[in-house]
């Protein structure tokens, strides 16, 4: 069956187990083509399982996995891994041979030959990737940054539709960090579907076209990330720093004040649609409360999965403090507030 | 883009041919592998036989050479028809050359092979890098076919390189004895291009299998130890009889080792799976 134009990948009710691990748990997902799906979670989620079931490696125990229409664990499964580019958490390299030899390698695996025009590719990507000046260096030799460049290079160099990396940057400095996540938007310019693992939120943030979030081998809430935003903060949001923190007491009871949370000198407070932060800030001054600072509040992916995770945590625990996704959560961040007090109180 | 040789049976050669190559690149700059066994190739091939043979033919200790005379009587009478020489040390020589030497030509390649088969495709799995070919196209029986042929190559390369050295030893040392050089002879050749591949296979689809799962290199070292060592006693009771034997039986030898080679190699080709080579199958 063929996957509607929409979709490159589509997993429905997909399970793996190893042994009594469950890996992956009737785990359902879609990636839409040309756009940038990040898989987030803790380790042992089940990320990197799933990578693994796209592209046939690993057979799902139940369940369907269609990637550009095809089963990657069936007889067409080549054409699908033919078509997919992965940089593993490992960067997967033979240490004995050269960088040069690694991609040539790469190159005839993937049927472009060993002619002019392999050669040419290989050195298109390893000039995109900075590493063309030590292709005839041996990869042992190679600082972890430079074989995750060259494992990149290696993964687009058939020019692949799906690309698929495992926390790309595990084990990374922050500066190559940084540079190996921008060389990661760079790839997705050529209308690549994308896939990338990894439980760093700030690595997905302002990346992402799509967020799915795992724990225990199940997706917890998928989306992009503004409307994810949007269900768990319909309203919007700023946080108030006064002077002396106990005089900011009194919005709490205000009608247009939807929710009230203060950590110290901090309040984050959560207005109804018809009031702007304007409005608040001209009545407490009006109240004569010295203020200090406001700041909106824009809901980072690590807000949102914090309180993805306390609402998902509210059920099993019997608590009332966190409503239900699409509710307006009435202490603002809820447990999110608690888990973070330090990163409020500095805003 | 190259042309994709692809033949009946599915496998995409080309994809074969680079996985063995860039197997045997990476073989060629791990020294602290084929030092050790070019060590073993070179003193089973040349310090053993040059010894022995300089011995007998150039000293000329009269003591040795007439022990040696005695224990050609236990050979067959079939083999000892073939033994050529004008002297007592001719004789010696040829029949050492020719019979008591020849099977070293089967444990030199048998365990050059094993070792390198051994850790072939546990190896890809403990370096991480089983993860690379677990995603490419390659299909499971290419891999393992390239990984057969770039275990199979180093052993007989060994055989190759070695049979030609001993070949000249054995000319040099004793020809002059016998009337000229002779080596190799028609059960040599044989031996060397009909019956020792096929064990060479059967030995070599074994150990694949065994590479494919278990947990580590070290394991697999110690299982191969295992399958190889009888075979390794098989294929030398079986050269040796090649050599002593007459007629056909040479040719009946060789050809029920490629029937069991080319069974047991088929059977191995299932071996390979994807999971395996990410490590994730023995619980999966």
């Amino acid at each position: 069956m063929a996957l509607s134009d929409h979709f490159d990948v589509r997993l429905r009710t997909v399970s793996k187990s190893f042994g009594s691990v469950d890996a992956l748990s009737s785990l359902s997902l879609e990636l839409v083509r040309s756009e940038i799906t990040v898989l987030l979670g803790p380790n042992g989620a089940g990320k990197t399982t799933a990578a693994r079931v796209i592209t046939g490696a690993i057979e799902p125990d139940t369940g369907d996995v269609e990637v550009f229409g095809v089963d990657p664990a069936g007889p067409d499964g080549e054409q699908v891994r033919r078509d997919c580019g992965v940089v593993s958490a490992k960067p997967s390299l033979y240490d004995r041979l050269s960088g040069l030899d690694n991609l040539r390698y790469a190159a005839s695996l993937y049927g472009l030959g060993t002619g002019v025009e392999a050669e040419a590719r290989i050195v298109e990507a390893a000039k995109q990737f900075e590493i063309d000046a030590d292709l005839h260096h041996k990869v042992g030799g190679y600082s972890t940054g430079m074989k995750t460049r060259l494992a990149l290079a290696r993964a687009i160099l058939h020019r692949p539709r799906l690309l698929l990396l495992d926390e790309p940057t595990s084990g990374l400095d922050p500066e190559s960090s940084v540079a190996v996540l921008a060389m990661v938007r760079e790839m997705t310019a050529d209308d690549r579907t994308v896939l990338m693992c990894t439980h760093l939120l700030s690595e997905a943030e302002g990346l992402a076209d799509q967020v799915i979030m795992l724990e225990g081998g199940r997706d917890l809430l998928n989306g992009d990330p503004q409307s994810l935003s949007q269900r768990f903060w319909p309203s919007p949001s700023i946080d108030i720093t006064a002077l002396h923190g106990p005089d900011l007491d009194r919005m709490a009871l205000w009608p247009e004040i939807l929710s009230y949370d203060r950590v110290e000198a901090t309040a984050h407070v959560e207005i109804s649609d018809d009031t702007s932060p304007a409005d608040i800030i001209l009545r407490l001054a009006g109240d004569g409360i010295r203020l200090d600072s406001i700041m909106p509040f824009r809901p980072s992916l690590e807000d949102l999965y914090f309180a993805v995770r306390a609402e998902r945590r509210a059920p099993e625990t019997g608590s009332d403090e966190t409503p239900p996704v699409g509710e307006s959560p009435k202490s603002g961040r809820g447990e999110l507030d608690r888990s973070r007090p330090t990163a409020r109180s500095a805003q | 883009m190259s042309t994709t040789i692809r033949a009946s049976s599915g496998l995409n050669w080309n994809r074969v041919m680079t996985i063995a190559k860039t197997d045997l690149k990476q073989l060629i700059q791990a020294r602290d592998f084929w030092i050790p066994m070019m060590l073993l190739g070179s003193i089973f091939f040349i310090f053993v036989p040059a010894t022995l043979l300089f011995t007998i033919t150039n000293i000329g200790d009269v003591d040795v050479v007439e022990r040696m005379s005695e224990t050609l009587e236990v050979l067959p009478s079939s083999a000892q028809a073939q033994i050529q020489g004008k002297s007592a040390e001719g004789k010696t020589g040829y029949a050492l050359a020719v019979f008591l030497l020849a099977p070293v030509v089967v444990i030199v390649p048998l365990t050059i092979s094993t070792a390198v088969g051994a850790s072939t495709i546990v190896g890809e799995r403990e370096r991480g890098t089983g993860e690379f070919l677990a995603h490419s196209p390659a299909d499971v029986r290419e891999i393992y076919m390239g990984k057969l042929i770039a275990s199979l190559a180093p052993g007989y390369f060994t055989v190759v390189v070695g049979f030609t050295i001993y070949s000249l030893l054995v000319n040099l040392l004793v020809g002059p004895e016998v009337g000229g050089w002779f080596f190799p002879t028609q059960q040599w050749w044989i031996m060397i291009v009909w019956v020792l591949p096929p064990f060479l296979a059967i030995c070599l689809s074994l150990v694949l299998r065994l590479s494919a799962r278990v947990s580590s290199t070290a394991a697999a070292q110690q299982a191969s130890g295992l399958v190889s060592l009888p075979l390794i006693m098989i294929a030398y009771s079986q050269s040796t009889g090649v050599l002593f034997g007459a007629g056909n039986m040479p040719i009946i030898v060789g050809g029920l080792a490629w029937v069991l080679a080319i069974i047991s190699l088929s059977r191995g080709l299932r071996s390979v799976q994807r999971s395996r080579l990410l490590g994730v199958a023995a619980t999966g």
